[in-house]
């Protein structure tokens, strides 16, 4: 840990002890982001057809159903740093940028819940 | 704390590719994590719900308002994936000539609107 010197501090990596951890995991969603979605609009231009009936055989396949979870969890990953980082940048006032960061959260969390729920129950043919 | 003096913003700096292009990627990113993955979880919530809640999706997404949103969040896709692999030779240290950074800052967006074009051709002509 630093003992206030230079090397010290970005030994131990600031104040919050994780440095780039951020900065790391929205490169790394990222490129996660550039495979799946690639995935995604390529099955789009496979599908052709977006009946219900449709577009639900396709998803509910483990070989559909698996990689569109991962995209959930990768995108809203990364949509919740880039919106915590708007946040960070033009709401001034710390008590409501601690409340909105904690809505996006919600929001984060509640939503990519829902959407992996509902591929879920697509894919083991139950109706949410 | 408000006595602090604050970077000049998009008003003052007169306008280059560079700095639309970082605009553009903020924008188009804070867009689509509050559009898009709204319109992701509907879709996948409606299929979810059953044939009645898809076809009523399908009515409000295939609405020319609706197809205006999709054709806006793929653009809005593409663009941000061009100035983010953008972003991704920056991080290597790569780019930041002068002549480079601002060749690229020009061709990211226009790449991306012709991708945009070439995605609904793909779409439409299927």
């Amino acid at each position: 840990m630093g003992n206030g010197t230079s090397i010290g501090r970005v030994r131990g990596l600031g104040a919050s002890h994780h440095g780039a951890h951020q900065w790391l995991v929205q490169r790394t969603t990222a490129i996660a982001n550039v495979v799946l979605m690639s995935w995604l609009l390529v099955s789009f231009v496979m599908l052709g057809d977006f009946d219900y009936a449709n577009v639900l055989k396709w998803l509910s396949q483990p070989v559909a159903a698996v990689p569109m979870m991962l995209l959930v969890v990768s995108l809203f990953w990364h949509a919740r740093l880039g919106l915590q980082m708007l946040i960070e940048d033009y709401v001034h006032d710390s008590g409501t940028k601690f409340a909105v960061i904690a809505a996006l959260n919600l929001a984060i969390f509640g939503g990519g819940a829902f959407a992996i729920f509902s591929v879920a129950a697509l894919a083991f043919g139950g109706q949410a | 704390m408000n006595q602090r003096p604050l970077s000049p913003h998009l008003q003052i700096w007169r306008w280059g590719p560079h700095m639309l292009v970082s605009i553009l990627h903020r924008a188009t990113g804070d867009g689509m994590a509050l559009v898009g993955l709204a319109v992701l979880v509907w879709w996948l919530g409606a299929l979810a719900s059953g044939p009645e809640a898809y076809a009523s999706f399908q009515v409000i997404i295939g609405s020319p308002l609706g197809l205006v949103v999709l054709v806006g969040l793929s653009w809005a896709f593409f663009t941000h994936l061009m100035s983010g692999l953008r972003h991704f030779v920056m991080d290597i240290g790569a780019g930041y000539e002068l002549k480079a950074n601002r060749a690229w800052s020009i061709a990211a967006p226009v790449i991306a609107a012709l991708l945009t074009a070439g995605f609904w051709a793909l779409m439409l002509l299927r």
